[in-house]
């Protein structure tokens, strides 16, 4: 068995009274699509939000492509290979497209103390940026402000970003929130074709999706993870169709 | 290079942009002739605080950062020229290099502590940070306390005579379009476009792997060096440091010429300056017209004005000039 890429080692988590993380273990193996998925306030954000470093958990620990990132901030773990996107749609917009994608490429481009240089004529940006906007497919929309983009056209900037720094591992926060039936299928088809190529941690609510997309999934219940296993042995799995799942996979 | 200059002039951005240009080239000239020497002080007066407007814009324009406490920087520069003058350092070649590093290194301080906080609570701290200042500088008896202190020029000798009006107004308008040109280079650069994004969406920058932090507060100290140049220019203008020079007033002043200019624009500072300017010459004996000792009460006018633009120009002056096509 390959050495897992993320690894989660009972993470804890508490607000107050509230066990929002309760000593979840979890891996993401290279190459694979792990989903995490559960009923709402089962903490699937609480959880991403402590592997991406925006909140510290209470005990336990982060481990991410050999080294404990526990204790990492956020913009550290990024430039470990560790990116996300956002369930929200977070791109910059005021900045046209390939700017948004521009900027996510300068992130990666070692420091960017650089006071004089023109960043509009900097080809080291401009090439790869209309590269990664050919990927997801727009690269016809480049020159239009992110504002301007439809909420589908937003959520593949959004990927495209992700994908700037050419990442180990995506964390996809409900890449699908908010598409159409038509768009959702393109998105699974756009991430399944980068199946294998880097591995995946997919946060996501649409079940289709999920089953479609992942190798494995881990369900969250109150904090806990309750089952984790390929999707048959979740769909199998009493316990999970019994908390979560209910008539919908029948 | 003619024919685009020729282009720019026919929108209305370019006419201005060329025409205040033309302005503050004549001036010296102009006043000369109609023996209005008070006019060409009230212009070096606009020149230096555009600098110190054009440097806040650095981090509240490009970088949203709402920093009411910029007008320390006029009392660092200052103070450093003037004690060091009082001290028998004339030199400007050793006065200048001091004032700048010096305010660059407060804002170094003052941005390591202010930057971990957002909001209000980094508007009210970098509002503390100054009146610390502003108070110490009151208590510095050595120097004038609260009254200030008359100060001899710096000295930059078989070069320039900042005693002379006329040079010293070229000067400052040298320094002006040195800050301009480096602010134009800056917006565009890869540090531009960093510190614009974490304007734009702070959380997206952090989750992109950029360390925020550090971004804004090399921007912080760089915006601090050049206010500190301004508050030399000014300490320079008058032959005169005060605690005044640095009083929140001030510092509101500066955030007034921004917004009213238009924030994250090369020019608008300058346009916020001179309307600022222009408008306290003008509505002070217009109102004093009215009744004698209104003028005093200028702001009552401007005030209302000032809202008016925040309601309806949302860009600033810098708006009403036509889109930007770049």
């Amino acid at each position: 068995m390959t050495e897992p890429l993320l690894t989660t080692r009972r993470l804890v988590k508490r607000f107050g009274g509230l066990l929002a993380t309760d000593s979840v273990s979890i891996d993401v193996r290279p190459g694979e699509i792990h989903a995490l998925i559960g009923p709402n306030g089962a903490g699937k954000t609480t959880l991403v939000s402590q592997i991406t470093g925006n909140l510290a958990p209470d005990s336990g620990a982060i481990h991410f492509a050999g080294r404990d990132i526990t204790r990492l901030p956020t913009h550290a773990r990024v430039q470990l290979g560790l990116a996300r996107s956002f369930q929200i749609t977070s791109v910059f917009r005021e900045f046209t497209a390939i700017q948004n994608v521009a900027i996510a490429i300068l992130a990666h481009a070692g420091h960017s103390f650089r006071f004089l240089g023109d960043v509009r004529k900097d080809r080291a940006l401009r090439d790869p940026a209309w590269h990664g906007l050919a990927a997801v497919g727009l690269d016809q929309r480049g020159g239009v402000l992110a504002s301007a983009l439809s909420h589908g056209e937003q959520r593949q900037l959004e990927i495209a970003m992700a994908l700037a720094g050419d990442p180990k591992l995506l964390l996809l926060d409900e890449p699908m929130a908010g598409m159409g039936a038509e768009e959702s299928q393109a998105m699974i088809g756009f991430l399944r074709a980068l199946k294998g190529k880097r591995a995946m941690l997919l946060i996501e609510h649409d079940m289709d999706a999920v089953f479609q997309l992942a190798d494995r999934i881990t369900v969250l219940v109150y904090g806990r993870a309750i089952a984790s296993g390929t999707p048959e042995e979740i769909r199998a799995n009493p316990e999970v169709r019994q908390a979560y799942l209910g008539e919908e996979v029948a | 290079m003619m024919g685009s200059l020729l282009a720019s002039l026919r929108t209305p951005r370019g006419f201005v942009t060329v025409m205040l240009l033309l302005v503050f080239v004549v001036l010296p000239a102009l006043t000369e002739a109609f023996d209005e020497r008070y006019l060409l002080s009230v212009g070096t007066r606009i020149v230096i605080w555009s600098i110190a407007a054009v440097s806040l814009n650095m981090i509240l324009g490009y970088g949203g950062l709402v920093s009411f406490g910029h007008a320390v920087f006029f009392g660092i520069g200052g103070y450093a020229v003037g004690i060091l003058s009082a001290s028998g350092v004339q030199s400007g070649w050793l006065q200048w290099p001091v004032a700048i590093a010096a305010s660059a290194l407060w804002a170094a301080i003052v941005g390591a502590l202010s930057l971990r906080t957002r909001g209000v609570y980094f508007i009210m701290i970098t509002l503390a940070f100054a009146q610390l200042v502003y108070y110490v500088s009151a208590g510095l008896a050595a120097y004038g306390g609260d009254d200030g202190l008359n100060i001899s020029r710096s000295r930059f000798p078989d070069l320039i005579d900042l005693r002379d009006k006329a040079s010293f107004y070229w000067l400052c308008l040298f320094l002006l379009c040195a800050t301009l040109w480096f602010c134009s280079r800056f917006a565009n650069s890869r540090f531009g476009a960093v510190l614009r994004g974490t304007k734009s969406n702070e959380l997206r920058m952090t989750a992109l792997g950029f360390p925020v932090f550090r971004y804004r507060l090399v921007g912080f100290v760089i915006a601090g060096a050049f206010g500190g140049l301004a508050g030399v220019l000014l300490a320079n203008e008058g032959a005169y440091i005060s605690p005044a020079m640095m009083s929140w007033v001030k510092s509101g002043d500066l955030i007034v010429m921004v917004v009213l200019g238009g924030m994250g624009t090369l020019f608008g500072p300058i346009y916020g300056a001179i309307a600022f300017f222009a408008l306290e010459e003008s509505l002070k004996p217009l109102m004093d017209l009215g009744h004698k000792g209104w003028g005093e009460y200028w702001q009552i006018v401007f005030g209302p004005m000032l809202v008016l633009v925040a309601l309806y120009a949302k860009g600033g002056i810098d708006s009403l000039l036509g889109r930007h096509h770049d």
